[in-house]
């Protein structure tokens, strides 16, 4: 049985209440949009790489508090790192969600773990992952990010980057 | 509020001493179920509805004893089938008044059915600069296929803009009509809102300028009594699912002379009288409509669905409902933090609304961690929910044989959901 009490736990609900890095970021060097058309979700991160680490980054947009909550923790959890690692994590928590991370070996998860348990609401996965897509995005300098259409960067498969 | 002022402020039983929701509750055996360890409160009803025992039972009857294929062997179960299945045309011819049973076509669902009239109707008599007039309040399944004829034959799309209450605007349904105007779409109550259009209004004001009407009537068939005489529609769609039938079967009603001038959508079996390789002759009304083997079993339980309806009766259906949606209107209105979308002076039972700091996915999720299954998100109907400016909304939809009690479940947990929020 889903675990929800789990999932909507205080970290959650004070990331959601008041999320970190929410605003716009001036001189952005990288940035996307994010949407899940089925939910209406709206999110759009904007980042500054200095050489390969990431000295600034920002999110803003409308959705649940899922996806709130887990686009302020990634960006609390990318800033300062670099953008390897930052992909490393990217596939950690996007392996998490969908229940595919044994998070009892080494990884880089840390309080992130607090969104394991949308990995047992199907239809709430998205709004947990779509920050990381967009992150993702980001990265590759591609427009948006969309959670449905094929051939987007929400299908891309995310390797090592 | 306590649960003795909400005692106080329910309708009295006695309001509805010829209903028995119990009863009626007994029939569905769902209504049994426990979600998360609490009872099921199922209040998704405009998305789909539940089945009573007597269409179950009427399904598997049918696939236990009765079914092989229809209009085609001369076998005792093929006739049997076939007389079933016409059978049930018939019941929904009387379902919603329809003159001749050859107006009522089966299809796949509402969706198909409009598909249906745009392909048979739309594509054969709407041409470049013609303009149809559609509504706010559609459905997407009543704004994509149009949008896919306007593509493809330059016709125009007019929309009648809706206030705030969620109504549409008469004068302007009025000052869209032109002498380019070919075709109204407007749904008989809107699914995101609960609206209940002025059909009948809108209808002959349509006819005066000789202009047909189709009528999107997914959501009204289960909550009203529908007569498509009295309305005076040229076509009503609406889906089975809803109406406590199967999923996957849904009716196209259409007058005769006009399905009669219409071409087919689908080809195949059933739908042609003889077939050479030089030229095929269709087949008669409704059956030009039927393309292939139809779902013959749903077909069959859609009719024991409106068997069932009509027993209970859809006055003593539209009444129940009215008193929940009255109840449940006048708890949340008291709610801070809740605003309700929709608030048209004839409603059917829907209820849409949002919850101050709370993403309506979040509330629906920690609404099933209690039992209550209700909708949320953008219902299929985006360009309402850009009107009111929301992404999305929760939606409560009432079944009769939802209880007052499930409404105080409802209201306790958007309450408790609140609390984790605040």
């Amino acid at each position: 049985m889903a675990d929800y009490k789990a999932l909507y736990q205080e970290v959650i609900l004070d990331h959601n209440r008041k999320p970190r890095n929410y605003g716009k970021l001036e001189q952005a060097s990288h940035h996307a949009e994010g949407h899940n058309p089925l939910c209406g979700d709206h999110i759009s991160v904007a980042l500054h790489l200095a050489g390969e680490s990431i000295d600034a980054i920002a999110f803003q947009g409308e959705s649940c508090a899922i996806c709130k909550a887990s686009a302020s923790m990634m960006t609390a959890a990318v800033k300062g790192k670099t953008r390897a690692d930052a992909q490393t994590l990217i596939r950690e928590f996007l392996a998490m969600a969908t229940g595919k991370l044994d998070l009892d070996s080494p990884n880089h998860i840390g309080r992130l773990a607090v969104f394991a348990g949308v990995r047992d609401l199907p239809t709430r996965v998205k709004c947990a992952i779509l920050p990381w897509h967009t992150l993702h995005a980001a990265f590759n300098s591609v427009a948006s990010a969309s959670t449905e259409a094929e051939a987007d960067p929400m299908h891309a498969p995310i390797g090592n980057a | 509020m306590s649960a003795v002022l909400a005692e106080l402020t329910r309708p009295s039983v006695t309001d509805m001493a010829a209903f028995d929701v119990e009863r009626i509750r007994a029939d569905f055996p769902i209504l049994q179920l426990k979600i998360e360890g609490k009872p099921l409160v199922y209040l998704d009803n405009a998305a789909s509805s539940q089945m009573p025992h007597a269409v179950i039972d009427r399904l598997v009857r049918y696939q236990s004893t009765q079914h092989a294929n229809i209009h085609r062997a001369v076998h005792t179960l093929s006739e049997i089938a076939t007389a079933e299945y016409e059978e049930a045309r018939r019941k929904l011819q009387r379902f919603i008044n329809a003159p001749d049973e050859r107006e009522v076509i089966f299809t796949s669902g509402t969706t198909e059915a409009i598909n249906l009239v745009m392909h048979g109707y739309g594509r054969k008599f709407i041409k470049a600069g013609d303009e149809i007039v559609l509504t706010t309040l559609e459905h997407h399944s009543n704004i994509v296929p149009w949008q896919m004829l306007a593509e493809e034959t330059g016709a125009k799309i007019r929309v009648v803009p809706i206030n705030d209450a969620g109504e549409l605007l008469m004068d302007d349904y009025e000052n869209l009509f032109n002498e380019r105007t070919k075709l109204v779409g407007v749904t008989h109550v809107s699914n995101a809102l609960g609206s209940i259009n002025p059909v009948k209004q809108m209808i002959a004001f349509a006819h005066a300028r000789g202009v047909p009407v189709l009528v999107d009537g997914a959501q009204a068939v289960p909550h009203l009594q529908v007569n498509v005489q009295d309305l005076d529609c040229d076509f009503y769609a609406f889906s089975g699912h809803k109406l406590c039938g199967p999923t996957g079967i849904g009716v196209l009603y259409g007058k005769a002379e006009l399905l009669e001038k219409m071409q087919p959508f689908k080809g195949g079996g059933d739908m042609i009288l003889s077939v050479t390789f030089e030229k095929t002759t269709y087949n008669t009304i409704p059956h030009k409509f039927e393309a292939g083997t139809p779902p013959i079993a749903a077909a069959i339980g859609l009719g024991a669905a409106v068997d069932y309806l009509s027993a209970i009766g859809m006055a003593t259906i539209a009444q129940h409902e009215h008193e929940l949606l009255s109840y449940a209107t006048a708890q949340m209105t008291k709610m801070p933090g809740i605003r309700i979308i929709g608030t048209a002076s004839n409603k059917a039972a829907v209820l849409s609304f949002t919850a101050d700091g709370v993403h309506p996915h979040d509330l629906g999720t920690l609404l099933n961690q209690e039992g209550i299954a209700v909708r949320t998100g953008h219902h299929c109907a985006q360009p309402v929910m850009a009107r009111f400016k929301v992404p999305a909304t929760s939606r409560a939809s009432f079944a009769f044989y939802n209880s007052m009690a499930e409404v105080d479940a409802l209201i306790a947990g958007i309450r408790s959901v609140q609390k984790v929020f605040a």
